[in-house]
């Protein structure tokens, strides 16, 4: 098998051989063998569900590929919500002639994530549709875990709350724009795509209970802060010198006229806490590769209600937006 | 080794120095005492000024008045509208740098028409337009050529190529403006109250300081060209109080790491080999400005898409929405705030007018940097 034939999605043998082939072989538990219609599960409730879709051109960057993302970005979800993530679902579509040496690299670095904090894939899908019809290829990924701490809300945050991002932020967006083809930068930014259950997790076990989580994914930390502010009614005030921004990603905002607030990230959250949490949160956070660099950026406030507020590292002020439109490079 | 866009902050990361800063706003304060109201010609200025909130950090009787140098934001409704005719007729790949896909013409916009189907391309780097033609060669590749002095000369670099390399299936809209001619077209407006001008930074590095030698002479008034940083702009500041309060008026350059007198020669070499000025480009929201704006010359009119299109292209006039003041705006006669729909109807997602429509524009730094003055409007 070297390319990917609209036959591997119709249903008969050819579409058994890949499932068999691939995806039985990458991602075998009990549960999925069966074969059944629907998978059956056992979880303690309360549970969190979500879902999302995943698109990325390249599918291959560094630091991840659409595989590792559709894994880390639906169990992060699961984690941003308080679940300890258990079982997921995956449905491919694929384009005709799509390589089935990238399909098996994709479905491997799935495998890889999922084993590293033991989550399973119990239901699945496959399409493959004509040329042209998909780019490469799409994945759609739900995800059901058990939640473990609960009330974690993006409603709750009041004015004292503070806030911490667990990363630098930008490397995912400036990582996926540099490699496009028609950008030509050469660059060694590398995407943060990562799992957070791990140190989340660890807060939880240090007795700490964030107010809010929330990845800062499609829209950046611009969207999370805005989105807070609102949903919280409260202002919110961002130090920019706090922002961890990695050199080369504000090197190429330079260039392009972008801001690293608005980039996505694919492995870095804004943690909403309790003051007297902080400290004790970023010695946590500090202890995990993925979110060492976790800074205390900023403060819930009484003013400004449903705005951010970002302060220059020369003490003058303005609004941080949340993006607005396709990201467009400035003309001159 | 360090890559390209880490190097690019090492250059400038020294211009953001908080110290500097506050030591050049308190320089000011010090030597200002005489009220200023000085026009940022440059839409990247405006951007500077907004993002890093340097009025914060000036004196109440210094005042900016956002001109008009964001390219986006002058184009009149009717290139747009030939824009899109030319976008959407057959066979046509219609490429366009950056914000340029979003400004709404008189009924739709290139984004609107790309979503409907129109093969409409934004392109990072305008020498793509090269390979695109290449690559299609049953295609009729049309650019969009946009913006001020800065960019002219990439389009000359591009018909440049393309004649040497023997392209056949590209062709140019030449929408290409110059900015000595408004700056002296808002000075000779009777209402204008402008004391000072900011000049910009990438235009001066092609053309150098000597393009403003004639408004300064012809006014008497003061001008600074200045770096995009936030300490160039504080810097220019500085220089044009000082300026001001010894009663001089001069060109001055701050940004010398860049600018000089005479600027790229090679690139204005290039320019004056394909391109000619206009008698006559109506610029939105201030109307007709002769000798503004360039064309191809006649000699590679096989190039100049508002020949070989003609056919499709509207003639007539179009009027701005009958709320909009982006005329009176880039006139620094007006504010944003000082507009009905500015931030209710007209915001960047769908704006009205075109200052609203690229970043560099007066009305779409006010929506997005907003006015954190302590107390104060911009």
């Amino acid at each position: 098998m070297k390319e990917i034939l609209l036959a591997h999605g119709g249903g008969g043998d050819e579409m058994n051989e890949l499932i068999n082939k691939l995806f039985f072989k990458s991602f075998s538990n009990p549960i999925l063998e069966k074969m059944e219609d629907a998978a059956t599960i056992e979880l303690k409730s309360p549970i969190a569900f979500t879902t999302d879709s995943f698109t990325v051109n390249p599918l291959f960057f560094n630091g991840g590929d659409i595989g590792k993302l559709a894994v880390v970005g639906t169990v992060n979800d699961l984690v941003m919500a308080g679940a300890k993530p258990r079982y997921l679902t995956c449905g491919f579509m694929i384009e005709e002639g799509f390589l089935f040496s990238d399909l098996q690299k994709i479905v491997k670095s799935m495998q890889d994530e999922m084993e590293k904090i033991g989550v399973k894939v119990v239901a699945g899908d496959t399409k493959v549709v004509p040329k042209g019809s998909v780019d490469g290829v799409f994945i759609n990924s739900s995800g059901v875990g058990e939640i473990v701490q609960k009330n974690i809300s993006s409603h709750n945050i009041k004015a004292g709350h503070v806030l911490i991002v667990s990363n630098e932020v930008g490397n995912h967006g400036a990582c996926i724009l540099a490699k496009r083809e028609d950008l030509d930068v050469e660059t060694s930014i590398k995407s943060d795509c990562a799992l957070l259950w791990e140190p989340v997790k660890a807060l939880y076990e240090a007795g700490i209970a964030p107010i809010a989580l929330r990845d800062a994914t499609r829209g950046g930390l611009s969207a999370v802060l805005n989105e807070w502010a609102v949903a919280s009614n409260i202002g919110i005030k961002a130090y920019e010198e706090k922002i961890p921004v990695a050199d080369e990603v504000r090197g190429i905002c330079e260039i392009f006229g972008f801001e690293p607030y608005e980039f996505a990230n694919e492995g870095t959250m804004v943690l909403a806490l309790k003051e007297e949490d902080a400290s004790k949160a970023l010695e946590v956070l500090k202890g995990f590769e993925v979110t060492k660099r976790a800074s205390l950026f900023g403060v819930a406030v009484k003013e400004y209600e449903g705005r951010v507020i970002l302060e220059t590292p020369w003490g003058s002020q303005r609004f941080l937006e949340s993006p607005k439109g396709e990201l467009l490079p400035r003309i001159c | 080794m360090k890559d390209i866009a880490e190097s690019t902050l090492n250059l400038i990361e020294g211009f953001r120095n908080p110290a500097h800063m506050r030591a050049l706003s308190k320089l000011i304060y010090k030597e200002s005492k005489t009220p200023i109201k000085i026009m940022e010609v440059c839409g990247g200025h405006t951007h500077t000024i907004m993002k890093y909130g340097i009025i914060q950090l000036l004196p109440k009787h210094i005042e900016f008045i956002h001109g008009p140098g964001c390219p986006v934001c002058i184009m009149p409704k009717e290139r747009i509208d030939a824009a899109l005719a030319l976008a959407s007729s057959k066979d046509v790949i219609f490429t366009t740098l950056g914000d340029m896909i979003r400004v709404p013409g008189s009924k739709s916009s290139l984004q609107e028409l790309r979503a409907r189907g129109a093969d409409v391309r934004a392109l990072y780097s305008p020498l793509d337009v090269l390979k695109i033609a290449n690559e299609n060669p049953t295609k009729k590749v049309i650019f969009f050529a946009i913006g001020f002095e800065t960019t002219t000369p990439m389009s000359a670099a591009i018909i440049d190529k393309t004649l040497k390399e023997g392209i056949k299936n590209i062709s140019f809209f030449s929408n290409h403006v110059l900015v000595p001619e408004p700056m002296e077209a808002i000075m000779l407006d009777e209402n204008s109250k402008i004391d000072a001008f900011l000049g910009p930074s990438h235009v001066s590095v092609i053309t150098g300081t000597k393009i403003y030698e004639r408004v300064c002479e012809k006014f008497k008034m003061p001008i600074v060209v200045a770096g995009f940083e936030p300490i160039d702009v504080m810097e220019a500041i500085l220089k044009i109080v000082k300026q001001v309060e010894e009663g001089r008026y001069e060109v001055e350059n701050q940004y010398i790491r860049a600018v000089s007198r005479d600027g790229n020669l090679h690139a204005q070499k290039l320019v004056d080999k394909y391109f000619e000025r206009r008698a006559h480009f109506n610029w939105r929201g201030i109307g007709d400005i002769p000798n503004s704006a360039l064309k191809l010359k006649d000699e590679y009119a096989f190039l100049d898409a508002q020949i070989i299109f003609k056919d499709l292209i509207p003639k007539e006039h179009k009027k701005d929405h009958k709320l909009c003041i982006c005329g009176d705006i880039l006139k620094g006669l007006a504010k944003p705030y000082d507009c009905k729909v500015f931030g209710k109807a007209c915001v960047p997602s769908s704006p009205i007018g075109s200052c609203m429509v690229s970043s560099e524009g007066a009305c779409a730094a006010y929506y997005k940097y907003g006015s954190l003055l302590k107390g104060r409007r911009v």
